[in-house]
């Protein structure tokens, strides 16, 4: 369809609305520098040649910050993966630089210990980023390595994904503080903010939504009172906080804007996407996806149906400047490699890694009836033919089709609807033990608590019980226990929310996706992603005022405050369009392609910062209890 | 990913520099200077604070610390302190504030310490300097107080805090703090030094802390203290059993552990689940013996033709079924591993046995017990073909299973919507029947369309000619 469509078919360049006085993005990479100056400085605490150990998932973060000859210069000989197992180096000063959980440490603890035990003697340190933690340190006092080991902390808490993409790379904190609770990775996020307020602020307006955004910015709050004002031009003006439990719609649903489908099949870790064979038809690549790659960008927020036209325009242009070779002179040739051809070459191969990705996206969305799926979650935001989307549902547990599809479908039925009836519930639940095994009986129970797939309560009966315990006992107490219910008696209110933020298009209505109208196009057309839309209307309105029914709705704990210096020069009006916006739990590449589209827009530039890069599998697998 | 976790972790062993993948190339050392340059920019707008230069950091060899310490300290200087209004305001987070006069100490005499530079301190660095030294020793801190210090890296010590109450008040500013690293080091004191009992019994009306704790027990693994806690606090349910259980790994032990959960009490839904699950894992041991000889003697044809690629233990009851539908489709109801008896037994829904058994026998290509599947008598003895599943599903499973032609066009000719039927034949090239659903919508033009998409000379070009050329047909 898209062939018919001339040259420019991109928004980017036809937005009709778009502002083009958008401020300009501060500079992140001052983030990476300082990490590394950071890391090099904690190195020389440890003088002499050390082996270094590295914790799995912090490898790729050190990629990108830090490269091999940086640690070789501070006298690094050897480096090595943690892997819970007896170790093989023979250098008499170990490096260890991990995460602050206590499985590493315990292993840490058995190294030095089978080194006592063999009378081997030699220095270790720990180096814990971003924090250490308490209980580590319990942990080598308890196994009397405590004085025998130095540690530190390596504070890199923000890793730059790209221009306008900050993560923190702690995809643990989604389970750690929504399903289990613990809030030690509260401190870290108010840190990681005191961080970015300090090199990009001072912030003048707060705005956030969710339980852990308040305990946030109350953790950041003490530690700017803590340390030093200062009076510097701002960089970014405003903060939006938000916990993903707020909106857990968005991110369970299909991606189908390229940068997203691209992670949901491909799986894109820490900015970097490894295509196999089937993509570039020889050995597997690793690439780099951001704004430095010219193709991507201008495809990452499409919808996919727009990709194929878009890169065989491309092609064909790309073959117009090549075929100008022909009748040139020798002179011209020269200009013509010297100054293009490397272009055109970089171009070309870009061009053929992204055609090729596409082609495998489509044969395996062909293969796994892509169309019906994505009917049936179109049903589902709408609220339409629910029985034969809970039998399409069926069929798949039936099928034993991806245990993580099912499990993402029938999360999605449940919030939509308010949970299941009773009935469904159980129907369904036992036969998707059947399918995929009784295991799941934990997942299960993981999913009621986090209010991601519960059976509806036979009437008010939670609110009712709520209102009168809250009444036995005082205010005090009574927080104390909305807390213990709030995970009991959550509710969704999708249904409500949507009629009230107009978050489902009616349907029927065409949809030109090449002409986007609003966020809605990145789920094709069919739902406008709850958590932008949150954020779109509290700039609007500068804070909540007239959405107390949705906030009612979302379970409260909304805030927006406005801090000292907030109003005070006139210069700082780029800044206020400047926007940070902080996923507390994870975000999803649709969501950052939306607020994208929101700021083009409405002239703001959105900065987001996640705790992780998320999407549906990696939220479900997050709680998923078998592989203990 | 799997995948490539497994090549890092090849790569990884070999541990040699020259394989390693960093994408920076740029010259090293302007880079530096570039960094240098940046963070010089930051710190001007720090303020000095020259009492920090004063203290030498030292490491731990005794030297004194190198060229980019300054950096660092740039990063971390965040930690000096200011008597002005807090710039932003304190909103509030759903916990009751405690009152401060529960503590007995007065507000001024936090801070009287000085602050040092550095977000963190660990004890080691504090023992080096005499300054901490005192503040160590001297400290009459609150429990508010310690809290604070312990947010903030300072040095602390629990250990004054004897009391009950001092405990308790503790943890409750701990919580308030909404620091989940000082809620577990405070509860890792009280586990230490309170009775199971009352630590227990406090938690009890202290959510955000038990949940801490149930966190804590369950990362250091230490499954007997966490067990006991759940059960003071009756929660038995699949949370704590389920965690034990996975960690079984012989099928034996497995089996006798999931029989003493039968008496635990699981709401009765889930019960059902477990009870089931026992029952599965028995027939699973006895069929596993069983079918392993049968392999291993080499006289069932089945096995030999179509060997047994991993055990049946401990999968899941759908895979069980067709394990059995596979392997033992044919033997009567009465033995364990009979199909049949699996879906009496476990009570399988006819959709789920269907779709199951007809994935297994069509993987066999036993086309005959496929089409047994559908046939159904009615009362006068006519067969007709029936499906809990709708034909198009069917189509799909035995296309996947990749059954021929022949077969497919059987249960394409059963879907019920023409369009659909049309684009299903299309799809698995049934041509005849494409051309019978044409002739019965008399559409001559798409009749003629489809002559050029079959074979010149086929059977079915051959019956499109007939059919066109028949006067006596009447056409839309």
């Amino acid at each position: 369809m898209s062939e018919r469509c001339p040259v420019p078919l991109l928004w980017p360049r036809m937005a009709h609305s778009a502002r083009r006085d958008s401020p300009e993005l501060p500079d992140f990479s001052l983030l990476k520098r300082l990490a590394r100056d950071q890391l090099v400085y904690l190195l020389e605490q440890l003088p002499g040649k050390k082996d270094l150990f590295i914790e799995a998932d912090l490898m790729s973060p050190l990629d990108r910050i830090a490269n091999v000859s940086t640690l070789k210069e501070h006298e690094v000989d050897k480096l090595y993966k943690v892997e819970y197992k007896p170790i093989t180096s023979t250098s008499d000063q170990l490096c260890f630089l991990i995460r602050p959980r206590i499985k590493t440490v315990k292993w840490i603890c058995d190294v030095a210990n089978a080194d006592k035990a063999t009378g081997k003697f030699r220095r270790y340190k720990i180096i814990f980023t971003p924090q250490k933690f308490y209980a580590c340190e319990a942990v080598l006092e308890e196994q009397g390595i405590f004085g025998d080991v130095t540690t530190d902390e390596w504070a890199f808490y923000l890793l730059p994904l790209d221009d306008d993409i900050i993560s923190l790379e702690l995809p643990e904190f989604f389970r750690d503080n929504f399903l289990a609770g613990d809030q030690r990775w509260v401190r870290t996020a108010g840190s990681a903010l005191h961080l970015l307020h300090s090199l990009y602020g001072p912030f003048s307006k707060v705005y956030g939504i969710g339980r852990c955004s308040k305990m946030a910015y109350e953790s950041w709050r003490e530690q700017v009172a803590e340390g030093e004002q200062r009076t510097r031009q701002a960089e970014i003006g405003r903060v939006f906080l938000i916990d993903r439990d707020v909106d857990f719609v968005t991110p369970l649903c299909s991606q189908v804007v390229y940068e997203g489908l691209v992670d949901d099949i491909f799986r894109i870790k820490c900015g970097c996407v490894e295509f196999g064979p089937d993509v570039t038809s020889d050995k597997s690549v690793k690439v780099m996806l951001n704004s430095q790659d010219k193709v991507f960008n201008e495809i990452r927020n499409e919808h996919f149906s727009n990709v194929f036209g878009f890169l065989s325009q491309k092609a064909r242009n790309l073959q117009t400047a090549y075929d100008k070779r022909r009748g040139m002179d020798i002179k011209q040739m020269k200009t013509f490699v010297s100054e293009e051809l490397k272009g055109l070459k970089q171009e070309h191969r870009l061009l053929s890694l992204h055609i090729g990705a596409s082609e495998s996206i489509m044969k395996k969305k062909t293969k796994q009836d892509f169309q019906e799926l994505l009917k049936t979650e179109h049903s589902l935001l709408e609220g339409f033919e629910i029985r034969e989307c809970i039998s399409f549902i069926e069929e798949h547990i039936n099928r034993q089709v991806s245990m993580i599809q099912s499990l993402r479908l029938l999360c999605l039925l449940s919030i939509t609807e308010n949970g299941l009836m009773p009935k469904d519930y159980r129907s369904l639940k036992a036969q998707y033990l059947q399918s995929y095994g009784v295991d799941h009986l934990l997942t299960f129970a993981n999913l009621r608590h986090l209010g991601l797939l519960v059976e509806q309560q036979p009437g008010e009966t939670l609110t009712v019980m709520e209102s009168k315990v809250g009444k036995l006992v005082n205010d005090k107490t009574a927080g104390k226990l909305t807390d213990a219910f709030s995970s009991l008696a959550r509710k969704s209110n999708f249904r409500a929310l949507s009629r009230r933020l107009n978050l489902v298009p009616k349907s029927g209505e065409e949809y030109d996706l090449r002409v986007p109208r609003d966020m809605a196009y990145i789920f094709s057309g069919a739902y406008v992603p709850l958590s932008c839309k949150l954020i779109e209307q509290v700039l609007e309105r500068d804070g909540w005022t007239g959405l107390e029914e949705v906030t009612k709705l979302l379970n409260g704990n909304e805030f927006a405050v406005t801090g000292s210096n907030g109003a005070d020069s006139k210069a700082k009006n780029d800044a206020q369009r400047i926007i940070l916006v902080m996923f507390l739990g994870g975000c999803t590449f649709s969501e950052i392609s939306a607020l994208r589209f929101l700021g083009r827009e409405k002239g703001y530039k959105f900065i987001v910062v996640a705790t992780a890069i998320t999407n549906s599998s990696r939220l479900l697998e997050s709680l998923l209890d078998n592989h203990v | 990913m799997m995948k490539s976790k497994a090549d890092e972790e090849d790569y990884w062993n070999s541990s040699k520099f020259k394989a390693f993948t960093f994408d920076d190339e740029d010259d090293e050392f302007s880079r530096l200077k570039e960094s240098k340059q940046a963070v010089n920019s930051i710190r001007r707008l720090v303020e000095e604070d020259d009492d920090e230069d004063d203290v030498e950091k030292v490491s731990w060899s005794g030297e004194p610390v190198g060229s980019i310490s300054w950096s660092v300290r740039e990063t971390a200087a965040s930690n000096q302190r200011t008597d002005r209004e807090p710039t932003f305001p304190k909103i509030n987070t759903d916990t009751p504030t405690l009152s401060k006069s529960n503590s007995g100490y007065s507000l001024s005499s936090l801070f009287k310490g000085k602050t040092k530079g550095g977000n963190f301190q660990s004890f080691n660095d504090c023992e080096s300097e005499l300054h901490c030294m005192n503040e160590w020793m001297n400290d009459d801190w609150s429990p508010e107080e310690t809290i604070q210090r312990m947010q903030q890296g300072k040095a602390f010590s629990l250990e004054k805090f004897r009391s009950l109450q001092d405990k308790l008040l503790l943890l409750d500013f701990a919580v308030s703090a909404h620091d989940g690293n000082v809620i577990t080091a405070v509860l890792i004191y009280l586990k230490r030094t309170l009775g199971k009992e009352v630590l227990f019994r406090e938690l009890e009306s202290r959510q955000t802390a038990l949940r801490h704790l149930i966190q804590y027990l369950t990362e250091t693994r230490d499954q007997r203290l966490l067990l006991e806690l759940l059960r003071s606090l009756c929660r038995t349910g699949p949370c704590t059993t389920g965690r034990e259980h996975l960690s079984i790994t012989d099928e034996n032990k497995r089996r006798d552990f999931l029989k003493s959960c039968l008496s635990l009490p699981f709401s009765p839904e889930d019960s059902a689940h477990v009870q089931d699950h026992f029952t599965l894992l028995e027939r699973q041991i006895i069929i596993e013996a069983t079918d392993r000889q049968a392999e291993r003697g080499g006289k069932v044809e089945i096995f030999q033709k179509f060997p047994r690629r991993a055990s049946i233990l401990n999968m899941p009851l759908v895979t069980t079924l067709y394990y059995c539908c596979f392997y033992h489709y044919t033997e009567p109801e009465g033995t364990y591993s009979s199909s049949l008896n699996i879906r009496q037994t476990f009570k399988i829904s006819e959709k789920q046995y269907f779709v199951t058994a007809l994935a297994a026998r069509a993987k066999l290509k036993a086309w005959s017990d496929v089409d047994a599947l559908f046939t159904s008598r009615n009362w006068l003895g006519f067969t007709r073909k029936k499906s809990p599943l709708s034909f198009q599903r069917v189509v799909d499973i035995l296309q996947k299973n990749s059954a021929p032609t022949q077969v497919l066009q059987d249960y394409v000719a059963l879907v019920d919507d023409a369009e659909l039927r049309i684009s299903l034949a299309q799809k698995h090239k049934c041509h005849d029947i494409v051309i019978n659903t044409y002739r019965d919508l008399k559409d001559r033009q798409l009749l003629l369309g489809y002559r050029g998409k079959v074979e010149r000379g086929s059977a079915e070009e051959r019956k499109i000619d007939e059919l066109l050329n028949n006067p006596r047909r009447r056409w839309k």
